[in-house]
């Protein structure tokens, strides 16, 4: 199918600004699912509030549009009523690990089988520019006109530890490794955790001169490297893309229906 | 042996009545008083196929029914006190989106941790207005626990029928009271099903245009119908939206859907009522107190009445002032600072006739608490 055909043409124009990467994230996440032959039928979106939330209603699946940071704990109980459905979660870093952040470690812990797509731009765009958990130390937002003294989050370090089973991160620049990877994700029997980097020119990019969304995304490609390059070794300091971390676990749902069995043989 | 006759707790006897209903997905958090309804569906549930999860706080069990409900499932949380302010949130969700839920609030002292191993009534007005922005919601409560399976089978009806949230607002002293309860048969109480949709695959569904007879037609998360589900003011596909019109509209639904319902939806007892001079008005573990002292005082010719009150959201307004027209004098009995009373005194076309018999320090109000309220309302002194 082409990609025109998952989206709600009725619902457009979308809200986002010029520039934003949450349409390339859109874009994305629409080739990988087209790719993966999957019935529109089969796939929820679930999503919370803020400008990344927004793409549940462009998109000709079942759309949940939910309450901030909460996605992820509606998801669970669309995934744990109905484990063939395909639930797909895009969120925001504020979203994700701010005010969701409980709900995000604990169904990372829990191993449900889930994607979660975190479109990280680094600020409260909705809202017109505060800073988030992602914003990190000495930026510049509307609720950090002197500097940042909030520190960051390593969203997949987090994941990672909270127990998610697929982490991989990318860029909005890096629009093929995004589709694969939100294939990769979506195939995943467990939590999988998706990390973009996304620009938003309108706020964190002006507040802290970095550009237009040019020039985000040239930054992008050059504070990045592929997983276990050389040039990681000759740079700590560049941010590594891909795939960072996949494990085999129970998911949650088949665990689930595994303890039904023993509890019905002992009826 | 009728094998249907039970010995149990009144949570449990809400998980029998929950069960009955067709309950088949549950989401919760351990919290005290309410912890034994989670605990009995972790066992019940597992064996007949159900869903059970106990969730990381209430915010995320409140969301992950509403998620469930969505596939089709009967579905219901519980809590008490702080977990009930927590959920709030989410109910505003399922009230805005208008997805079947039972909520259960056993109660317990407040505000805050408060008392939570004590009796309480205290959260009824939250259970009406807890959730920000108009709004219309159905509370139920119950005494005993014949009425706690009834009243719960109640809820999951109402829900269906309204496509919305219903609380049931138990006391921490029926909860943890075991009591005798008889399940009725298999179709003794009906049950509410589903209403789903008759629109074929192809065609235009429309998720939030009601049917001539107020109800919406639902199709499950799954299904052939793919539609938008939001908390922001929609339209009839579910799509957000600001339009004036549209968000009257909306609003006006909410809260009409479940007002203009008030007597479908609306149960209570009466006792002695017909020549009553005197008349209490009680609900959960207060009216057992109240109908104590009605009996007691009828066994010496005085002419008291009770009317129980099972639901108490939306207020009964007319009823409690077409049976109280003639009563001499009106006593509400609860334990909190008088919640019921005032809407009592604001449905009452004698307001300075109604009186307030209360106890808040946690212990359950007895009859002598009643009797020294009514000695002072008789003019017999202190």
């Amino acid at each position: 199918m082409a990609v025109k055909d998952y989206i709600r043409e009725r619902f457009f124009p979308h809200i986002w600004c010029q520039g934003c990467g949450h349409g390339i994230v859109m874009n994305a996440m629409l080739r990988a699912i087209d790719s993966l032959a999957m019935s529109k039928n089969e796939i929820v979106m679930v999503s919370g509030i803020g400008c990344s939330s927004r793409i549940s209603g462009y998109l000709d699946f079942h759309t949940l549009h939910t309450l901030h940071g909460r996605a992820l704990a509606f998801a669970t109980g669309v995934k744990m009523s109905l484990p063939a459905l395909n639930i797909i979660v895009p969120m925001g870093d504020g979203d994700a690990l701010a005010i969701g952040g409980n709900h995000f470690i604990h169904a990372a812990r829990r191993n449900i089988d889930l994607t979660a797509i975190v479109m990280n731009n680094r600020i409260y765009g909705m809202t017109g520019g505060q800073f988030s958990p992602l914003s990190g130390f000495g930026t510049k937002e509307t609720t950090a006109p002197y500097g940042n003294i909030d520190h960051t989050f390593d969203i997949s370090a987090l994941s990672i530890a909270a127990g998610a089973t697929f982490v991989a991160r990318t860029t909005a620049y890096h629009v093929q490794q995004l589709t694969e990877l939100i294939k990769s994700g979506i195939l995943h029997e467990g939590f999988s955790v998706i990390e973009v980097m996304s620009q938003c020119p309108t706020y964190f990019g002006r507040k802290n001169k970095l550009g237009g969304a040019v020039e985000m995304l040239r930054q992008f490609k050059e504070i990045t490297t592929p997983k276990g390059s050389k040039a990681k070794q000759a740079n700590p300091e560049l941010i590594e893309r891909g795939i960072l971390h996949q494990t085999e676990q129970p998911e949650y749902c088949n665990s689930y229906e595994q303890m039904t069995a023993l509890a019905q043989k002992g009826k | 042996m009728n094998t249907n006759v039970k010995f149990v707790q009144g949570n449990e006897a809400c998980v029998e009545g929950a069960l009955y209903a067709g309950l088949d997905f549950f989401a919760g958090y351990p919290i005290t008083p309410s912890t034994e309804i989670m605990e009995h569906l972790a066992l019940r549930l597992p064996r007949q196929g159900g869903k059970f999860i106990q969730m990381e706080d209430e915010i995320a069990s409140m969301c992950a029914i509403i998620g469930a409900s969505l596939t089709g499932r009967k579905v219901m949380t519980a809590t008490s006190g702080p977990g009930f302010s927590l959920k709030q949130e989410a109910l505003g969700f399922a009230i805005m989106a208008e997805i079947p839920c039972v909520v259960v609030n056993v109660q317990r002292g407040g505000p805050s941790t408060g008392n939570p191993t004590h009796v309480s009534q205290g959260d009824v007005n939250q259970s009406r207005w807890g959730a920000h922005g108009d709004h219309a919601i159905v509370t139920l409560t119950a005494s005993n626990h014949q009425d706690v399976f009834k009243m719960t089978v109640e809820a999951f009806n109402i829900a269906e029928t309204y496509r919305t949230p219903v609380i049931l607002l138990f006391d921490e002293v029926v909860g943890h009271l075991r009591e005798k309860l008889v399940i009725p048969g298999k179709g003794k109480i009906p049950l509410v099903k589903r209403l789903r949709t008759a629109v074929k695959e192809g065609t235009d569904y429309h998720p939030y245009l009601p049917r001539e007879d107020g109800r919406l037609p639902m199709s499950d998360f799954g299904s052939v119908h793919r539609y938008n589900v939001t908390g922001l003011f929609h339209d009839m596909w579910g799509f957000p939206t600001d339009d004036p019109q549209i968000v009257k509209g909306l609003q006006r639904h909410l809260v009409d859907k479940i007002e203009n319902n008030a007597n479908q939806v609306l149960n209570y007892k009466e006792f002695y009522l017909d020549d009553a001079e005197c008349i209490l008005i009680s609900y959960g573990a207060s009216a057992r107190s109240a109908l104590h002292v009605v009996k007691n005082r009828r066994l010496r010719g005085e002419k008291l009445g009770l009317i129980e009150l099972q639901t108490l959201w939306p207020f009964p307004n007319q009823l409690i002032r077409e049976k109280c027209e003639k009563a001499h004098y009106i006593l509400v009995v609860e334990m909190n600072m008088g919640q019921i009373l005032r809407e009592v005194k604001n449905a009452v076309h004698f307001p300075e006739k109604v009186f307030l018999a209360n106890r808040i320090d946690g212990s359950l109000i007895s009859d002598g608490d009643i009797r020294n309220i009514l000695r002072i309302v008789q003019g017999k002194g202190v």
